[in-house]
């Protein structure tokens, strides 16, 4: 590990740290409050209650002696209940996660096998009809609203041809992986479609750069074919700025598919965390707001170390 | 006389410029497209009330009412005007995402422009403050902005509750979370022209630093401050849509894209089209900036 590395994961972790204050203050801004829920649900609670309930769960303290207290005890392990499931945060959170490493894994490694060959495709044919063609479904695919594309694929595949169901998961209806690949196929095409653009306009815009250099045209000169300069001479060049761009997403992967959860109720991390927003549970969208934070930032850690990796002449300083 | 030469020499680039934009065939299409639905959108009240209408008028005896001479896209589930909606909601998404885009585009430009100028300590701190926002997840952070309650916040009760808050909201969250594309680009610009002679020479005839960023470095930005803006703009008419259709952005009785589509899912079995037009609309506008950005970007690069 180089010191530049060190140094990233002491600002992730400072940034974290930062953000968990953040966080926690703005959750505490949302509109309703723990002891109104309470009375709200309990009509007998008089003011009288109500102050000493505020006094029993220290909401009559300063927002940094809460925090402080907060954090003793996150740290401690005990991240709280959730009030929407009544279970602890971490027994809901968990097969959140599963469920959307398994529908955004999905759609990330179909968006690499179509968007990588058509960049690549795009870039050595260049200003031909492929390109255009490419090119013209690469900026619709990044134009495309994910809510509405979601909307459409309803319309058309449950509504209007009626093959494939509109939302859930197949635990609630049961049977194999095939009917699990039926519920997953609908959010997995909407996904794929909506961030396949950038990775193909990126991919053509690095290998177009890429074939610019003189080492290619020595590569011609030896007498390697096509194929072989731009799949093993230019490619692997190609792919760093890509790969780092990608890396990026990684922790976007876990809350940005939050509409198309939320449209084929979905149950991952980014419909967990709308529900837990809207539904006034200040633990679970904490923690759940906290964990996608700290999975964007080692995402972007990947990131630099991936660039270090596939290209030794960056000296990470 | 050097003014003569700098000003034929400007328009040279201008016209060069515009004939390189011109070879992008898309790029018009998108701009044309642009300027069609702006003037359609300006339009709305005259068709409204041409068509002697208003469109938030909740009509419930004409529910989902098939299109017809007075209602040209038919009725959505209150019985409202779909077609009269739609313009308004264009005024929204337009305003809203071209104002967005200038406000981030000019909170970016200052903070780049200061950190490549200056340098040092206070370009490392801005850099890794810039870094450290664009690692953050960006839609779940902004629900929660879009959600805060504003009188909690300490704003005035007048305020909080005016109807033209969402659309201040909005504007203020997006911009907040949009400046860092262009603060990077500016900063790394800003980096290498303080270094040019120029500078050194407004530098000699006693400029001061706020005249040397504003006056001899940024208009050399521009270009790239443009393609970003425009670029941008698309992505932020695509958030305002999608926090409008949670219902966290524009509140209705006042339409936009995104909240014509908010009961869209109910309604898809038995009226699929109330969710195809305003979606369709956010698709096209989102495109046709990009295509402009995209346009502009070869049309303005002076490498190319």
């Amino acid at each position: 590990m180089s010191r530049f590395f060190l140094d990233r994961l002491l600002q992730s972790v400072l940034v974290l740290a930062a953000m968990s204050f953040l966080i926690y203050w703005l959750i505490g801004l949302m509109p309703g409050d723990p002891i109104d829920l309470m009375i709200s649900a309990d009509p007998r609670l008089t003011p009288e209650d109500a102050k000493r309930l505020r006094a029993l769960f220290g909401l009559d303290r300063s927002i940094t002696e809460r925090y402080i207290a907060w954090v003793t005890g996150a740290l401690g392990g005990d991240l709280g209940f959730s009030r929407l499931y009544a279970k602890p945060v971490l027994d809901v959170m968990i097969p959140a996660l599963g469920n959307t490493a398994l529908l955004m894994g999905s759609s990330f490694l179909l968006a690499l096998l179509i968007a990588l060959p058509a960049g690549i495709v795009a870039a050595v044919k260049q200003y031909s009809r492929v390109d255009y063609a490419i090119n013209f479904t690469a900026f619709a695919g990044i134009s495309l609203p994910s809510f509405w594309l979601a909307l459409l694929m309803i319309a058309i595949f449950s509504v209007w041809l009626g093959v494939l169901p509109a939302g859930g998961l197949p635990e609630i209806a049961g049977g194999g992986w095939w009917e699990g690949l039926r519920y997953l196929a609908l959010p997995i095409a909407t996904v794929t479609l909506v961030t396949i653009g950038d990775y193909i306009r990126y991919m053509r815009a690095e290998m177009i750069q890429t074939l610019r250099h003189d080492y290619i045209r020595t590569a011609y000169a030896k007498g390697a074919s096509p194929t072989r300069v731009v799949l093993v001479h230019a490619l692997r060049n190609a792919l760093i700025p890509v790969v780092t761009i990608m890396a990026l997403d990684f922790g976007f992967l876990f809350s940005g598919a939050l509409t198309v959860e939320i449209i084929f109720s979905y149950p991952g991390m980014g419909k967990l965390i709308f529900d837990a927003i809207m539904g006034n549970d200040f633990n679970l969208a904490l923690i759940a707001l906290l964990f996608a934070t700290a999975l964007t930032l080692i995402g972007n850690l990947l990131a630099d170390l991936a660039y270090g990796w596939l290209d030794p002449r960056i000296e990470l300083k | 006389m050097s003014d003569a030469i700098a000003a034929m020499a400007l328009g040279s680039a201008r016209g060069r410029a515009w004939r390189r934009f011109r070879r992008h065939p898309l790029a018009i299409a998108g701009a044309a497209v642009l300027a069609l639905l702006t003037l359609a959108a300006l339009c709305a009240p005259l068709v409204e009330a041409g068509l002697g209408i208003d469109a938030n008028q909740v009509n419930l005896l004409a529910r989902f009412a098939p299109p017809s001479a007075e209602a040209w896209l038919g009725r959505d589930e209150l019985g409202r005007d779909v077609f009269v909606r739609l313009l308004y909601g264009g005024q929204v998404s337009l305003l809203v995402g071209v104002v967005t885009a200038l406000v981030a585009a000019s909170i970016g430009t200052c903070i780049g422009l200061f950190a490549g100028f200056r340098g040092g300590i206070a370009d490392a701190i801005l850099m890794r403050f810039t870094d450290s926002i664009i690692a953050l997840p960006l839609l779940p952070l902004l629900i929660v902005l879009a959600a805060l309650d504003l009188i909690k916040l300490g704003v005035p009760d007048a305020i909080a509750q005016s109807e033209q808050i969402s659309l201040y909201r909005i504007v203020i969250i997006v911009a907040l979370a949009g400046w860092t594309t262009s603060a990077r680009l500016v900063r790394g610009a800003a980096l290498t022209l303080r270094e040019r002679d120029f500078v050194a020479a407004g530098r000699a005839q006693g400029a001061s630093s706020a005249r040397i960023m504003f006056v001899h470095i940024l208009p050399n930005l521009m270009s790239p401050i443009v393609v970003a803006t425009t670029l941008s703009a698309g992505k932020i008419i695509l958030m305002e849509s999608v926090l409008s259709f949670l219902g966290l952005g524009i509140q209705p009785p006042t339409s936009s894209w995104g909240n014509m589509l908010t009961n869209a899912q109910q309604m898809i079995q038995s009226n699929p089209e109330l969710a195809l037009y305003p979606g369709a609309l956010i698709f096209l506008t989102v495109i046709a900036f990009n295509f402009i950005g995209d346009g502009l970007q070869d049309a303005l690069d002076p490498k190319a």
